[in-house]
């Protein structure tokens, strides 16, 4: 019973990190319609801004109000100089922002190994392997907190999307674009203000992940997988789908990791995927409307 | 007649190469583009043609090469045999994938054939007994010289390519390009759309299959990290096929040339200018540049991909127009 409880634990702490990283994919595909395959990638870099800021002594909780703003702008400057100007071109593939999206997870993970290297690279910190219990089950310190501050921004977000002026139009703009844009609503401008949100967010997990992960470059390509693992779960453009889905997913990988193995991780996690498309598409959202 | 004459003149020189160059590593490079040719143009013919854009081939590609390998560690027949097989049983592959992804549309099919080529990484890495796991797979290369690698994966290129073309050009190929363009509408004419896609898919796993038996036999090493790389396979072949044109029969031949030119440009650093331009001014800033500029090879790739969208966002094959008219200042109009 413990063991159940505590991998129970484990997976819902990591949970909130993924709900995290899924709410950012969420709101990018609801409203633009693409999955954004660099989502990861942006993760990465978040994680080594965190990194460095860490050798210069600053704490990676700290590190989460510099990366955020970082990510928010890279965000705003990708979607507004590469993937805005693709929806006037007349291709033969529908799907070009998406692949615009891979060759930037693609430069992204490039310029990282160019200036960091391939090394793993680490943040020490004094709570990074700290635990504390309760009753027989072991809480990780750095996880809870991440838990906590994912959870806040989680609520911040829903606030900010029901009620705020610039969180109704992005509402309206995911609904119909053309009815939001008859509406006055600036729709370039709001899909700009979403990638940078949604950069801004991935930011978030970065920095709560990196003082317990290792950084890497090729960090991203699992992460993007992850995001849309948890997006697909929870149903695309889907907020409270996209907690579903990260909550799913973590106890999902940390059963598999306890009861079939730790190479079953990823495999549970996928055989879900896979399951959920052929019988649930649509997700999460199907069932609650939400 | 000149276009015809240009499609004898290039096989000939392509054949007649190995002969005229002796160079090991030019032929490492022909090598990779051939091989690239057949990875290319099979995404093409299910993404480019049927619409369907696949982001897990490197499932076909790394089951031709594991049919290959996994042929001569469990019944000690030569690897030479999964060329024969390679292609088939990626094929049998297509059609557990296309069941579960053709139901599905647009981003969907994207994600899930995304997930299942990762879905069979994994399983290549957990099926220690079968696969050999991390360990993966050494063989003997039968050959020392590369030039009859070179005719083999010259003779798949070609007949990858001639074979595509001449279903593009039949009637199943006018199906393709009508379920690409509107799947409903296709549907309502009477076209068996599944059908379709899965023709589409068989052709395009077969062919993908082969390049990766032949990499088996040629690299002599597999692991699963190796040849179902999402990265280096499933994504490497869309873009390549972006770059040198999605939809049209030769532009994932040129995406292939570009990517590996690219590459090797970048690799050399731009074929050793910046050493020549170091030692030549003594200046240790060139030497510098050099090296950045070798360790930025698949950067460099990345940057023209993400160029190629935005200014070219048919390939440069699809796109050939636009870029004699602006580049070369080539107006037929007059």
């Amino acid at each position: 019973m413990d063991v159940f409880l505590q991998t129970l634990v484990a997976g819902i702490l990591k949970g909130g990190l993924y709900a995290l990283i899924g709410i950012g994919m969420t709101l990018i595909m609801g409203v633009m319609g693409i999955i954004n395959l660099a989502h990861g990638q942006l993760m990465m870099l978040a994680m080594y801004v965190t990194f460095v800021l860490n050798t210069m002594g600053v704490d990676p909780y700290v590190s989460l109000f510099i990366a955020m703003p970082l990510l928010f702008m890279l965000g705003v400057a990708i979607q507004k100089f590469l993937l805005n100007p693709l929806m006037k071109v007349e291709t033969i593939l529908p799907e070009n922002q998406v692949l615009m999206t891979v060759g930037i997870g693609m430069v992204l993970t490039e310029v990282a190994r160019f200036v960091f290297s391939s090394d793993y690279k680490y943040i020490t910190t004094g709570y990074a392997d700290r635990t504390f219990y309760i009753g027989n089950i072991s809480f990780s310190v750095a996880l809870t907190i991440a838990f906590v501050i994912a959870l806040s921004f989680t609520a911040a977000m829903f606030w900010f999307l029901l009620k705020t002026d610039l969180g109704r139009s992005i509402r309206a703009t995911a609904q119909d674009k053309d009815a939001a844009t008859l509406m006055g609503v600036n729709t370039g401008r709001i899909t700009v203000i979403t990638f940078g949100l949604g950069s801004a967010l991935v930011a978030a997990a970065g920095c709560l992940l990196a003082p317990v992960y290792y950084i890497f470059p090729d960090l991203g390509g699992p992460f993007t997988a992850k995001a849309f693992i948890i997006t697909i779960l929870g149903g695309l453009g889907s907020t409270v789908g996209a907690i579903f889905g990260g909550v799913t997913l973590g106890l999902a990988e940390s059963m598999g990791a306890t009861y079939f193995g730790m190479e079953y991780e990823d495999i549970v996690g996928l055989t879900i995927f896979i399951l959920v498309l052929l019988f649930l598409p649509g997700g999460f959202k199907r069932l609650t409307k939400v | 007649m000149k276009k015809n004459l240009y499609q004898l003149i290039l096989p000939a020189v392509l054949a007649l190469l190995p002969m005229a160059v002796k160079s090991e590593y030019f032929l490492h490079l022909m090598i990779l583009f051939l091989l690239w040719v057949v990875i290319g143009s099979s995404w093409n013919i299910l993404a480019g043609y049927t619409g369907q854009v696949s982001f897990g081939h490197a499932a076909f590609f790394g089951v031709g090469a594991y049919t290959a390998g996994l042929l001569f560690q469990h019944l000690q027949v030569s690897p030479w045999w999964g060329m024969a097989l390679g292609g088939i049983v990626a094929m049998l592959i297509g059609l557990p994938f296309g069941a579960i992804c053709f139901p599905l549309r647009g981003a969907y099919f994207a994600l899930a054939s995304l997930a299942l080529g990762e879905g069979i990484r994994h399983i290549a890495t957990v099926a220690e007994g079968f696969t050999g796991g991390m360990m993966g797979i050494m063989i003997m290369p039968t050959f020392t010289s590369k030039a009859p690698y070179y005719y083999i994966a010259l003779g798949l290129a070609v007949l990858s390519v001639l074979s595509i073309r001449a279903i593009i050009n039949s009637k199943p190929g006018y199906y393709f390009v009508s379920i690409r363009e509107d799947q409903d509408a296709a549907a309502s004419l009477g076209i068996d759309t599944t059908l379709y896609k899965n023709i589409s898919l068989s052709i395009s796993a077969f062919w993908t299959g082969m390049a990766g038996a032949l990499y088996m036999n040629y690299m002599g090493f597999i692991d699963p990290n190796v040849v179902f790389s999402l990265h280096d396979y499933s994504v490497m072949a869309i873009l390549v096929a972006i770059v040198g044109g999605v939809g049209t029969i030769y532009g994932p031949a040129v995406g292939a040339f570009i990517m590996v030119a690219f590459q090797e440009f970048f690799r050399t650093g731009f074929f050793g200018l910046f050493d020549y331009l170091g030692k030549a001014t003594g200046s240790p800033a060139f030497t510098a540049l050099s090296g950045a500029v070798r360790q930025a090879h698949v950067l460099g790739f990345g940057i023209l991909v993400i160029v190629v969208i935005l200014y070219l966002p048919n390939g440069v094959v699809g796109d050939w127009e636009k870029i004699k008219r602006n580049v070369f200042r080539i107006n037929p109009a007059g």
